[in-house]
C-alpha cells in the first residue's frame, strides 16, 4: 500500500537485508560504527528498531549486535552514582535491588512502560535513544538530574538526559557514538512519575509527569524538579514551575501555583489521542497529584 | 547473510543455516514448521506470537532468530505432556477462554511464564500480566477465569 508519494513508510514489511555483526567489545563496537557511520546501527534490545526497519523508516545495512557484550549489562552502585549498563532490560531494572532501594520511581516507572514481553527484553538506553517525546524512562531519568555516558572513536562523554532527545526521533547521539550507560546521582530526595493513558495498561503515554522533591529540617522544600513528557517535541523541565517550589514550605496554594505555571509551560499539540487544552489542563492535575503523592510519603 | 544457527526449541535441539534478517518467529513458522505461534500486528504490540525465553514472555517477532540461538526457547506445542493438555490449555478450553483462537497461544505462553513466577496471583496480577496480550472476541473474562482455574490446578499438582 503506498500513498500519493509512492512511500510505503507506514506499511509493514519482513526485515530488509542487513548483516549482523557481533562485536565483543565496545571499543569494537565503536570502531564499526566509525567505519560504517550512517549505514550501522546499533541493535541492543531490538524492540524499537526492528520496527523501524519494518517500516522501511530506517534502513542500516549492518546491525551492530551489541545484546552479546555481557559486560554491558549490569546496574551497580559506584562511587555516589547508580550506574545503568546499556544491555540492562526493563525487567532487569525493575528487579534490582539497587534500584528498588535507591531510586524507587524508577522501579515504578518501570512497570507502567509497555507489555510484560517488551520488558523481558527491551532496553531503557535504548528506549532513550529511539528519542520519542512520551518515552516513559525520560521524564523520571531527568527528575533524578540523570546522565547519559556516550563512547565514540576519540573521546568519552556525558549528556544529560534533558540533553540527550534533540528531537522527536533524534537523539544527540553522532553516527559513530554509542550510548553506554545511564548514570544518576544517590540523593536523598523523593520522586514520583505519573503517566495518563487511554487505556489501563500498555499505552503511551498521553501526559507523563515525573517530579523530584527534597526538604530540610523544617520541612521547607529544598530542591525541586519537575520534568514534563509526551507534551513538547522532548522531554524537558518545568524550570518557571520548579522555582515556585524552592524555599517554600508546600501548602496547597504553593503546590497549586506550581502545577499551573507547569501546565503553562507545556507544549502539547492536538493528535489522535488527544488535544493540547485537555493535555495542558492535565499537565495541572497530575504535577498536584504527583507533589501530593510525594508530600503523603508513599 | 546466512549463518549456522543452533535452536533448543521444546527441548528439542535444532541447526539449520539462517539468514540474519529473519526473526525468531519467522524461523518457527517457516523454518521448523512451529505453527502455533500466530504472527498477529508483528511489531511487539498484541502478544500473539509471544513465546517463552529462558523463563521470560517474550514477542518473538522482536527477535532476530540469531539472538534466539542458544536459548531455551518454549512454544505452545511444547507444552503439553505425554498427549494431554497442560493444566493451563485445559483450564482456557473448560472456561471457554478459547474463540477464534488466534490470541490463545501467545496468552498462554504469558500465562505460563507469569504463573511459573507467581503460582498464587490475585486476579488484578494476572491482568496486569496479560496486559501485552490482546484477544477482540472474548473480553477477557473467560481468559482470567482460566488462568485463575489454572493456577489453582497447578499448585494442587505441586501438593500430590
Amino acid at each position: 500500500m503506498c500513498n500519493a508519494a509512492g512511500n510505503t513508510a507506514g506499511r509493514l514489511h519482513r526485515l530488509p537485508e542487513i548483516e549482523c555483526l557481533f562485536p565483543k567489545t565496545v571499543e569494537e563496537a565503536v570502531s564499526v560504527l566509525e567505519k560504517h557511520k550512517d549505514s550501522a546501527k546499533i541493535l541492543a534490545g531490538g524492540t524499537d528498531i526492528l520496527n523501524k526497519m519494518k517500516r522501511r523508516t530506517l534502513v542500516p545495512k549492518y546491525l551492530v549486535n551489541i545484546k552479546s557484550i555481557e559486560s554491558l549489562k549490569y546496574v551497580k552502585v559506584v562511587d555516589n552514582e547508580l550506574h545503568i549498563g546499556a544491555n540492562a532490560t526493563y525487567n532487569f531494572i525493575q528487579q534490582s535491588k539497587e534500584v528498588n532501594d535507591l531510586f524507587p520511581m524508577l522501579a515504578e516507572t518501570v512497570l507502567m512502560i509497555a507489555t510484560p514481553q517488551i520488558r523481558s527484553t527491551g532496553t531503557m538506553l535504548g528506549n532513550l535513544c529511539n528519542a520519542v517525546p512520551s518515552a516513559d524512562s525520560a521524564p523520571p531519568l531527568i527528575a533524578l538530574g540523570a546522565k547519559i555516558k556516550v563512547k565514540g572513536p576519540e573521546k568519552e562523554r556525558e549528556i544529560m538526559v534533558e540533553d540527550f532527545i534533540t528531537s522527536p526521533h533524534i537523539c544527540a547521539l553522532e553516527p559513530d557514538e554509542i550510548a553506554v550507560e545511564i548514570t544518576i546521582p544517590i540523593q536523598a530526595g523523593r520522586g514520583k512519575y505519573i503517566k495518563h493513558m487511554l487505556r489501563a495498561e500498555g499505552d503511551l503515554a498521553l501526559v507523563g509527569v515525573a517530579v523530584y522533591l527534597n526538604f530540610d529540617a523544617n520541612s521547607v522544600c529544598s530542591e525541586a524538579k519537575i520534568a514534563l513528557g509526551a507534551v513538547a517535541p522532548t522531554p524537558f523541565r518545568a524550570r518557571k514551575a520548579e522555582k515556585l517550589l524552592i524555599g517554600k514550605t508546600l501548602d496547597s496554594s504553593v503546590i497549586e501555583a506550581a502545577a499551573c505555571a507547569a501546565s503553562e509551560e507545556a507544549r502539547p499539540i492536538d493528535d489522535i489521542r488527544s488535544t493540547a487544552e485537555y493535555r495542558s489542563e492535565m499537565v495541572k492535575v497530575l504535577t498536584i497529584r504527583a507533589i501530593n503523592n510525594i508530600l503523603k510519603g508513599e | 547473510m546466512k549463518q549456522i544457527m543452533r535452536f533448543t526449541i521444546n527441548g528439542v535441539t535444532y541447526e539449520e543455516n539462517i539468514d540474519h534478517r529473519r526473526t525468531l518467529l519467522e524461523v518457527l513458522r517457516d523454518q521448523f514448521g512451529l505453527l502455533g505461534t500466530h504472527k498477529g500486528c508483528d511489531e511487539g504490540h498484541c502478544g500473539a506470537c509471544t513465546v517463552i525465553i529462558d523463563g521470560d514472555p517474550v514477542n518473538s517477532c522482536q527477535i532476530l532468530a540469531v539472538d534466539a540461538a542458544g536459548k531455551n526457547i518454549k512454544t505452545i506445542e511444547g507444552l503439553e505432556r505425554d498427549g494431554v493438555l497442560h493444566p493451563i490449555q485445559q483450564a482456557f478450553v473448560d472456561s471457554g477462554a478459547i474463540q477464534c483462537g488466534f490470541c490463545t497461544p501467545g496468552m498462554i505462553m504469558t500465562a505460563k511464564a507469569f504463573l511459573d513466577k507467581n503460582p498464587n496471583p490475585t486476579t488484578d496480577e494476572i491482568k496486569y500480566a496479560i496486559h501485552g496480550n490482546l484477544c477482540r472476541c472474548t473480553g477477557y473474562k473467560q481468559i482470567v477465569d482460566a488462568i485463575e482455574w489454572a493456577a489453582a490446578a497447578m499448585r494442587e499438582e505441586e501438593l500430590r
